[in-house]
């Protein structure tokens, strides 16, 4: 990208990935035509998604993409905080454990030993876990991918120094705003929204399905109220463990969410 | 007050059309009642009505003509008097400039008296204080309101209650009541911009007996309320329940979602949303809905003061029927029912009050 | 105009006062700077960060407003590294004010906590200033730790010049401290007032204005004559978005500053 004459002064910025689909950096690389504007404003110094130059560190702000899952990403966690002046995680898998964080309810070997044809070639740890479990994190972007805006407004945020506008009540509040009628109420659909942070701008519900929950808690879930609901709204109690246990499972209050779903029965 | 009758809204809609309005009024759409725009009276939702009760809405079939044989949708008003986002101002090199007032000629076709009372609590908090808000007055005096004297009101309606409905009474600048048989408007005006418009389309005088029917439907539709509250003394009642037990029962089934509050048609609560561009040299605000259920609402020095969602029901609850009187001498409730319908969990106001007081 | 608009100001001086406040002079960029009553705030605004509700100290020389911020969060950040010359936005002055005249011929306590002496700046300044209308005249501060203590000099000169009987305690003193420990409201003892010809002006945490009125109810000063000033998240300033309500009170219009028979009741209301 920019090369180090045009960075000089700019705010650097890094991009890293761990256990992870990508898919959270290829929001950044979706921003397009913002993509420039940042560009021209921070030296995208250490992006391997999107160049293969590498600046060298430090980095004014790094985004972590991807959870911790191996013996060399307990490493390599502790030296992108070292290089980094601020640090946020982007996504689910950063911010939560992901998708692959169901091994933690499970035996990973049993996992390995049915997929691989040599699992012994494989390292990987018992659990799959949150930057936040090693390293002190200055913001966590949730989404599962994050949300477009959201980056923008937490890069942007960072160039000013103001706190990021990211709320953290629930969906129901942006798919009112949006002016989605509420999917629960009027069609009998299941709907995780009234307990999954915003941030995605109820994007299911504009759509006439449910929310997935794919941002994770929001600020004071109350799943135990709402899966009285989804279960008068025809949900078993195998379906109610599902919905809680995706991308966000280990999240606290969904972890409680699907245990408590399994003990009213 | 001047009463006539016409046989179909067309030539209303096409008038209003005509004078450089949008017509907004009821459609069906994702399985609801919704406002958008129209453009003929077969936009309007023939024979459709609703089945309303706590956490839950159905659209049915009437199996007659009535094009608004249905109580209060999910849209209010609001949306069009408060949008949920709106520009505030934009700062640059040490000079503000504040955002153009956006007040679009909309003509809202159906609203009901419980919305018209809304509007009316909408004006004394953004018009009627030491602050009033221009850009409020200027998209209120865009507006044209028709109401519809409602016929059947829903499972959740309790506007009698409150004393706002089901009539339209006043605040509207035409209001409709729909007859049957044969299917027909009675059309009364109430106010200049309404008289004109009368004049411009084609009606006859209203008889004694089109009054008459109109009166039926608005006695027939007051018997008919799926809700009640007690509001004697409800100001005082509830100001002093703060130590209820129910608060903590109604909290465990509240999920703190704000629906409540987004749907309700005076809820007028707002946070602003900061942005700047990448280079920071140009800094926006833009006021959006908030809500009293979110955390952030009462921070203060990194805390909420109202943590518990006891505290955030509570706070919901006793504005809207006790200390909206002191701040604004109004009840915060018109009765439409829509925080009732529209709760995921079905938590029913009424019920909750009576339990409470 | 919108309410919800700010003029834009200059910073016309800034002066540090511990490591992480300072104390502003800020002037309109165009036309004269509104009048303002002691106890009232004002909506500053940090472009592109946010807006936040500060009291106000005093009137500068130069005209504009002394205000006085903590850097806690991000917008109150963001005021404390402007420099001079810098613009913002300020609307206001907003809020009700502290009752001076119904102090006169009275004795006077004022308590504060922490940055709680920022608002009653301008009410210690009047009573230094016309110190015969009023009896006897105190001054109790409390604060986290000595660095903590802000208008140390002007504290000094209250007492020294202006006869008015000034006390400080700390909770935690550092080795230099040679002064008091402990709460504020331990202070009463040590100042002289005729309790039921007295009025007090009460400003810091809620705890501490909830103690401090207490104790000077109990020994026998009207509720109606101690005022606080009351703190609840002011967004907007002008009571339109709701959020800095208080029971019946949009603390904006109706406070900041109130009296205790008002706000008794619904202080002692957990989580009102």
């Amino acid at each position: 990208m920019a090369g180090p004459a045009a960075a000089a002064g700019r705010p650097r910025l890094a991009v890293w990935k761990f256990a992870s689909c990508d898919g959270c950096q290829l929001t950044l690389l979706d921003c397009e035509d913002e993509l420039l504007s940042v560009a021209a404003e921070v030296d995208i110094a250490y992006f391997l998604e999107a160049s293969s130059a590498v600046g060298p560190g430090p980095y004014d702000l790094s985004l972590v993409e991807g959870s911790v899952t191996t013996p060399d990403d307990l490493r390599r966690i502790q030296h992108v905080r070292r290089v980094s002046k601020r640090l946020v995680t982007i996504g689910a898998c950063a911010t939560a454990g992901g998708i692959q964080a169901l091994r933690d309810f499970a035996d990973v070997r049993e996992f390995a030993s049915i997929v691989y044809a040599r699992p012994d070639y494989i390292a990987t740890l018992e659990r799959s876990t949150p930057i936040s479990a090693h390293v002190p994190v200055d913001f966590e972007l949730r989404g599962c991918p994050i949300d477009k805006r959201q980056l923008l407004e937490v890069i942007s945020a960072f160039l000013a120094g103001r706190r990021p506008f990211v709320p953290a009540h629930s969906v129901c509040v942006e798919c009112k705003a949006r002016g989605n009628v509420c999917v629960m109420v009027a069609h009998g659909t299941p709907c995780l929204g009234p307990v999954t942070q915003a941030g995605c701008g109820a994007l299911c519900p504009a759509f006439n399905r449910g929310c997935y929950g794919c941002f994770g808690p929001m600020e004071s879930p109350n799943a135990r109220a709402l899966n009285a609901q989804l279960r008068e709204l025809g949900m078993s109690t195998p379906e109610l463990v599902r919905v809680y246990r995706t991308f966000n499972a280990t999240e606290e209050p969904f972890r409680q969410a699907a245990e408590e779903a399994e003990s009213d029965t | 007050m001047n009463t006539v009758v016409t046989e179909s809204l067309e030539p209303l809609i096409a008038e209003l059309r005509s004078r450089g309005f949008t017509v907004v009024g009821p459609t069906t759409r994702d399985g609801a009642i919704r406002f958008a725009e129209i453009s003929c009276s077969a936009q309007l939702p023939a024979g459709r009505g609703d089945e309303q009760r706590p956490g839950r809405y159905r659209l049915t079939e009437r199996h007659d003509d009535l094009v608004f044989g249905f109580a209060a949708s999910p849209d209010s008003a609001k949306r069009y008097t408060q949008p949920p986002r709106q520009p505030l101002l934009r700062m640059r090199e040490g000079t503000v400039e504040e955002a153009e007032a956006q007040a679009p000629r909309i003509a809202l076709l159906g609203v009901r008296a419980c919305d018209l009372a809304a509007i009316a609590v909408q004006d004394r908090v953004f018009l009627g204080g030491r602050h009033p808000d221009p850009a409020y007055r200027k998209r209120r005096e865009a507006m044209l309101l028709i109401a519809v004297n409602c016929a059947v009101p829903g499972g959740t309606c309790f506007c009698v209650s409150m004393g706002t409905g089901p009539k339209a009474t006043t605040g509207f600048d035409l209001a409709l009541t729909e007859l049957s048989d044969p299917h027909r408007f009675l059309i009364e005006t109430g106010s200049g911009r309404g008289a004109e418009i009368v004049t411009a389309i084609s009606h006859r005088p209203a008889t004694g007996d089109d009054v008459v029917a109109a009166e039926e439907v608005s006695r027939v539709a007051a018997t008919r309320m799926g809700r009640q509250v007690d509001t004697d003394g409800i100001q005082e009642r509830l100001a002093g329940a703060h130590d209820s037990p129910r608060w903590a029962e109604v909290a465990s089934r509240c999920l703190a979602c704000t629906n409540c509050t987004m749907v309700c048609p005076t809820c007028f609560c707002t946070t602003v949303e900061d942005a700047t561009d990448f280079t920071g040299g140009v800094a926006e605000r833009t006021e959006v809905w908030d809500s009293c259920f979110t955390l952030d609402f009462s921070e203060v020095g990194g805390s909420s003061v109202r943590g518990s969602g006891s505290a955030r029901y509570r706070q919901w609850l006793t504005h809207k029927f006790s200390t909206w009187f002191d701040q604004f001498g109004m009840s915060g409730c018109v009765g439409c029912g829509r925080c009732i319908t529209w709760c995921p969990t079905g938590i029913d106001v009424t019920e909750e009050l009576g339990c409470i007081l | 105009m919108h309410p919800m608009t700010p003029a834009p100001y200059r910073v016309r001086s800034r002066r540090p006062d511990r490591a992480d406040t300072v104390t502003l002079a800020l002037r309109p960029v165009a036309g004269p700077c509104p009048p303002f009553l002691p106890g009232q705030f004002t909506m500053i605004y940090a472009p592109g960060v946010g807006e936040i509700a500060v009291s106000i100290s005093g009137r500068a020389r130069s005209g504009g407003y002394v205000q006085t911020i903590r850097a806690v969060g991000a917008v109150s950040g963001a005021l404390c590294r402007t420099r001079p010359g810098d613009v913002v936005g300020v609307r206001g002055p907003y809020g009700t004010a502290w009752d001076l005249p119904s102090a006169e011929g009275l004795d006077v306590v004022v308590a504060a906590g922490g940055l709680g002496l920022a608002p009653l700046r301008p009410v210690i300044r009047e009573l230094a200033a016309h110190g015969s209308r009023y009896g006897r005249i105190s001054l109790i501060v409390g604060t986290r730790t000595p660095a903590t203590l802000i208008y140390p000099g002007e504290l000094a000169r209250w007492r020294d010049r202006h006869g008015i009987d000034v006390q400080v305690t700390v909770d935690h003193p550092d080795l230099a401290w040679k002064g008091r420990v402990g709460l504020v409201t331990r202070l009463i003892d040590r100042i002289v007032f005729e309790p039921r010809r007295t009025f007090a002006f009460v400003c810091g945490p809620e705890v501490m204005m909830q103690a401090s009125a207490a104790e000077l109810v109990r020994r026998g000063v009207a509720a109606g004559r101690v005022m606080l000033s009351v703190e609840r998240n002011m967004k907007c300033g002008v009571g339109r978005c709701g959020h800095c309500q208080l029971g019946p009170l949009l603390t904006c219009l109706d406070g900041p500053v109130l009296s205790y028979e008002r706000a008794a009741g619904l202080l002692a209301v957990r989580e009102l």
